[in-house]
């Protein structure tokens, strides 16, 4: 008997070794550990022995059991595992085929620069203020200093509605609404849109953007000015820019300034973009004129204030290096999206 | 204004290089256009005088010359220009020169051209004879006696002296941006009192005084009355006999032309010279042409009628001022002269006026009559009337020194008001305060006094004095640009403002943002498109007569019909923005505006229009159709927090598919119309395929966003599902039967969802069956079969009972 046991669990390890299948493996088991196996038979016939015999007996049975159910578990984990390989093998795709499209949009890269811009002054502390695209030729001219004969008035530089109302030239109004809605301290850009009487080409379009800031409180000096310019200018162009503020004049401001960049594409030494100076043109700004402050009803030696304004689409134009304005306006979708 | 800066140094001394000279001069308030160096790239061109002219023997359009270029022997040159003569001085290219060109008739040649001898027409050609412009020189400054041909030089020059070096051709000159508030910087004089501020530098004035005075007077010949004090603060007149027209010398030419002027002759050239010197235009006219040698300042009488200079017969209105003599007008006053009064070649007698009018009413005569001038620019920016006398002796200096007239004792001048210097208190205080420095007094003081600003210094308070030419320096914040500037910006400390205030976005302002990021998340680009469109964008997308959107803000000068309206939808721009895409043959375009439209309906804030945000989708491509164009809308909405919106059919709207168009309602109120283009209309911008378009009110969307948000636990008990078929007539809508189960389910009812619709066989014609799917679930316990079926049962008939629906095996 026990060389039967022997001989079984001899033949179904080698029977197990060979199978080839998860199938063959399962037929085996069946074979030798089902309801009518061969080792199945074997323990019936146990009833047989004598009871001396049978304790003997019944532990190799046991153990050739358990010999052959380690063999099958560990074969069936071999062929399990060499089935998967196999079915993954199958499914093997080209990764190199290219990817389902699933596009975001993009934001129009006027909005991008003016968003860019935005962020840079809210981290310093500005509100965002809004005005209207048609003004008041009071809040567009008048508030803001320009006498009755600028020649910004004219009908050749100016968008007009009626003799009073007009699209607005500049987003300068927004600092006349600002300082008639809001007491000091205040400050706020405004981004917005703008209108001159120019005809499309490379360089001009008849409606485009500016953002306009406004800083009113008591002891602003030209240093503040400076200061918060210089700051958003390293952010924006990068933390090594240097600025230079040139004198000029604006009717809203006194004193009045340009600020010129150190070009970001070559670091100042001089290239295409800054036409070899070195430097690039980003806005003006200033102190903010006296007769302006008195607008929103300002003591003036109480409350003194800065503004600036710069155009969005020459910032974008030159940090982007287009070379027509009217890409912008066109909204070919492939233009669009080199921006995303 | 261009400064040629040889020229600049007759007035004030200038040390440094012209970089240097020009970062200077920018930093302390200068506004530089360009710098342009003439002179660069002529080499080996001489003076040469012709001796000799005679026929080419081959061409009958050349010339062959002998011209002495002041060695022993002539050199040949062969020419085609015949403004030359025997005698006159040229400049002559010789064999291996190099000039700037571009040569007569052909294209600017990067780099300049290399002139070699050579045969023309079998004739031998040592060289070239050249023109002002093949030098460099821009065609509008070429001396009128030149512009035909070949330069004929001043007769000063020797034959053989190298060009550049006699005529001193190398110069640098400066072209500054002159602001509004400064008219003192165009001219010489103004300038150079910016360059002696700057570097320290003295400022000379020009000698006016003349030596050898006629004894006859000025007011013998001429009378002169203002009978407009308020438009014609001053006028200044002196005569001058014995006139003598010929050509300027050069050193007069040369400041000319650098300056962008051509000179003309000696008269002319003076005239202008004394105004690029002083700012101040000068007139002269032939006093033979004065009426009863009286000059009359006074307005013209409506629908006069004058010959300006120019030869053009103009109507006068009586808002416009004129100088006239006793028989009427002769030139419109600072403006333009008359034809009649001009100098002729033999004129022998000339008053020279220098007058000043007012700004305002020099620009509105210009604008009237449509003729803008030198001196009509010049006066609109304002010009000190204390500069009329000194310009008007500098002329008659000029004239003395060229030897083209005699000057006659004494003026004319009429100067009922005096413009006295304006004088001011300043704040040393003040200044430091607002330049966030501490500078002294006195510092600010020397700082003003190189201007000219004379000063008294009594504690903090500085007394000043602005020379007359500045109009600019009136109240306090004046005077800290002036001391600031030439303190230094660049001197200035750095600081930020102690106070930071809480920066924050409007709720609108945020809303905006956040649909611009879900659209853009939904796969769709935003575009911008002009707030001013064509009144025929109304047509284009079907908008009827009598429609709001067509209650249009009108602009009253735009630039053509194009852009003539302001906008009051943005569906047309979309589709504009489409059909450029489309046309460039790209497949599939998703685009979105947020932006303003107008209208005009008066309800406006200071009479101004109303402004609206709006918001328009847009997208054709083969993924388009309704049901896609309306889950963006609907995702769009559910993020903005517009909650509980209803779609419902809209077969009338004129710019959409009658049969593929919703209403967006929220409350019954309309937020937006969403649909597929009308064909025709797609068809009208170029676009030949199924176009989708939502066009939402984005004002509304803002008002009625509720974007708070409570955490909801969630369920703990399982939920039930049940899925059933109806098959109903064509006309019933997804969404009544959407609307009825909810209602007839009630509360347990989670969600509804319809996950199929179809067509076609079992199904009877003109049905369809829809497929739905209902959630049901308690909050507090497992719901039972039982329960839910019945519900179920209930929702069916009402189905039946109301929409005739009959269920379907699935």
């Amino acid at each position: 008997m026990d060389d039967r046991l022997k001989e079984i669990a001899l033949k179904a390890k080698e029977q197990i070794l060979g199978a080839e299948s998860i199938q063959d493996a399962e037929a085996l088991r069946i074979e030798y550990l089902g309801k009518k196996g061969k080792l199945t038979d074997i323990l019936k016939s146990m009833k047989d022995l004598a009871p001396e015999e049978r304790k003997s007996f019944g532990q190799l049975a046991n153990q050739t059991k358990a010999q052959i159910e380690s063999a099958l578990e560990s074969r069936m984990k071999e062929l399990k595992a060499l089935a998967r390989d196999l079915q993954l093998k199958a499914q093997t795709i080209d990764v190199t085929e290219p990817g389902t499209p699933v596009s975001l949009g993009t934001r129009h890269l006027i909005t991008q620069t003016i968003d860019e811009i935005t962020k840079i002054f809210m981290s310093m502390g500005f509100s965002v203020s809004e005005g209207p695209e048609v003004e008041t030729v009071f809040n567009n001219f008048d508030a803001l200093n320009a006498g009755p004969n600028h020649p910004a008035r004219d009908m050749t530089d100016t968008f007009y509605i009626t003799d009073d109302v007009l699209l607005r030239t500049q987003t300068s109004p927004v600092q006349v609404r600002t300082l008639l809605a809001q007491k000091p301290p205040i400050a706020v850009i405004a981004p917005g849109r703008c209108f001159r009487c120019d005809t499309p080409d490379a360089t001009h379009s008849p409606m485009f953007h500016q953002v306009e800031g406004l800083v009113v409180d008591e002891g602003i000096t030209m240093a503040d000015l400076k200061g918060v310019l210089d700051s958003f200018a390293k952010q924006m162009f990068g933390s090594s820019t240097r600025t230079n503020f040139r004198p000029h004049h604006f009717p809203f401001t006194e004193p009045s300034a340009e600020m010129d960049v150190s070009c970001f594409k070559c670091g100042g030494k001089g290239c295409r973009v800054c036409k070899g100076s070195g430097w690039i043109e980003i806005l003006g700004c200033g102190l903010v004129h006296p007769n302006v402050l008195k607008v929103g009803g300002l003591d003036t030696e109480k409350y003194t204030g800065f503004a600036f304004g710069m155009g969005v689409e020459r910032i974008a134009m030159l940090k982007y290096e287009l070379d027509d304005i009217r890409l912008l306006y066109e909204n070919d979708i492939r233009f669009i999206e080199q921006f995303k | 204004m261009l400064v040629p800066i040889r020229w600049l140094k007759d007035y004030t001394d200038v040390n440094v290089d012209a970089d240097e000279f020009v970062r200077r001069m920018v930093l302390s308030g200068s506004n530089l256009e360009t710098v342009e160096h003439f002179g660069e790239g002529i080499e080996g061109v001489v003076i040469g005088r012709i001796a000799k002219i005679e026929k080419h023997p081959n061409a009958d359009k050349l010339l062959v010359c002998l011209i002495d270029v002041g060695k022993a022997e002539p050199v040949q040159i062969v020419t085609g220009a015949h403004n030359i003569f025997e005698g006159a001085l040229v400049p002559v290219c010789l064999d291996g020169s190099h000039i700037p060109g571009p040569l007569h008739g052909q294209p600017k040649v990067e780099g300049g051209v290399t002139i070699h001898a050579g045969q023309l027409r079998g004739v031998d050609s040592f060289g070239m004879l050249c023109s002002c412009s093949e030098l460099g020189f821009d065609d509008k400054v070429v001396p009128v006696a030149s512009r035909e041909g070949i330069w004929i030089l001043p007769d000063e020059f020797e034959p053989g002296q190298d060009i550049v070096e006699a005529m001193g051709l190398k110069e640098t000159v400066v072209d500054f941006e002159i602001t509004p508030n400064r008219p003192d910087c165009l001219s010489m004089l103004g300038m150079a009192r910016e360059a002696s501020a700057t570097f320290g530098t003295p400022l000379r004035y020009p000698d006016t005084e003349c030596r050898k005075v006629a004894p006859e007077k000025s007011e013998d010949y001429i009378k002169i009355s203002i009978e407009r004090p308020d438009l014609c603060k001053r006028y200044c007149g002196r005569v001058i006999k014995d006139i003598k027209v010929e050509q300027s010398p050069w050193w007069l030419q040369r400041c000319l032309i650098f300056s962008g002027q051509r000179p003309i002759n000696n008269i002319v050239d003076i005239t202008n010279f004394v105004m690029l010197e002083y700012g101040q235009p000068l007139h002269a006219f032939d006093i033979r042409t004065v009426r009863g040698s009286h000059i009359i300042v006074d307005t013209a009488a409506d629908g006069e009628k004058f010959t300006t200079l120019d030869g053009n017969e103009r109507t006068l209105t009586s808002s416009m001022l004129m100088i006239k003599d006793e028989g009427g007008p002769t030139a419109v006053a600072g403006v333009m002269g008359g034809l009649a009064s001009e100098i002729e070649d033999d004129t022998s007698m000339v008053l020279v006026e220098s007058a000043n009018f007012l700004g305002d009413s020099v620009r509105r005569t210009s604008k009237a009559l449509g003729l803008r001038t030198e001196a009509s620019g010049r006066f609109e920016k304002g010009i000190d009337p204390n500069l009329a006398k000194d310009a008007c002796n500098r002329f008659c200096y000029l004239v003395e020194q060229l030897g083209a007239g005699t000057v006659l004792a004494g003026d004319v001048d009429v100067y009922p008001s005096v413009e006295e210097p304006v004088t001011i208190d300043i704040r040393a205080s003040r200044m430091n305060k607002l330049m966030g420095v501490e500078i002294s007094a006195e510092q600010m003081c020397a700082y003003l006094n190189a201007l000219e600003i004379q000063t008294s210094v009594n504690g903090d308070i500085i007394t000043v004095t602005a020379p007359t030419v500045r109009q600019d320096l009136l109240i306090e914040e004046d005077y800290v640009e002036e001391i600031s500037r030439l303190y230094g910006y660049d001197k200035l400390p750095v600081a930020l403002p102690k106070h930071t205030a809480e920066a924050k976005l409007t709720p609108r302002q945020e809303l905006r943002s956040l649909a611009k990021d879900v659209l853009t998340g939904l796969g769709m680009d935003e575009v911008q498109t002009y707030s001013f469109v064509s009144p025929k964008a109304s047509d284009k997308v079907r908008i009827p007569e009598g429609d709001p959107r067509r209650q249009f803000v009108k602009l009253i000068n735009p630039l053509g019909e194009d852009t003539s309206v302001m906008r009051t939808m943005i569906l047309p721009n979309a589709l504009e923005v489409l059909a450029t895409n489309y046309t460039r043959s790209i497949p599939e375009a998703r685009i979105f505006e947020l932006g303003n439209t107008f209208f005009n309906t008066g309800n406006g804030p200071d009479g101004l229009p109303e402004e609206k945000d709006a918001l328009c989708l847009a997208a054709y491509g083969p993924a388009e159709n309704f049901y896609l164009m309306k889950g963006r809308a609907e995702e769009l909405l559910r993020v903005l927090g517009v909650k509980g919106t209803e779609f419902v059919t809209e077969s009338s709207d004129p710019s959409f598919h009658p049969g593929r168009c919703a209403r967006i309602l929220k409350d019954g109120a309309c937020i937006g119309v969403l649909g597929q283009v009308y064909p025709e209309v797609s068809e009208g911008y170029g676009i030949d395929c199924e176009v989708y378009a939502a066009e939402l009110d984005f004002a509304k969307i803002a008002e009625l966003s509720d974007r708070e948000k409570k955490y909801e636990p969630l369920p703990k008990y399982p939920a039930m599902v049940r899925d059933f078929a109806l098959v109903v007539k064509e006309e019933v809508k997804a969404g009544d039967l959407e609307k009825l189960i909810a209602s007839e389910a009630g509360d347990l009812l989670e969600g509804v969802k319809l996950f199929d619709v179809y067509r076609g066989v079992p199904v009877p014609p003109l049905c369809k069956s829809l497929a739905f799917s209902l959630t049901y679930r308690a909050k507090d316990r497992t719901l039972k079969d039982t329960e839910v079926n019945a519900i179920n049962e209930k929702v069916l008939a009402a189905l039946k009972d109301r929409f005739d629906a009959v269920l379907r095996e699935i």
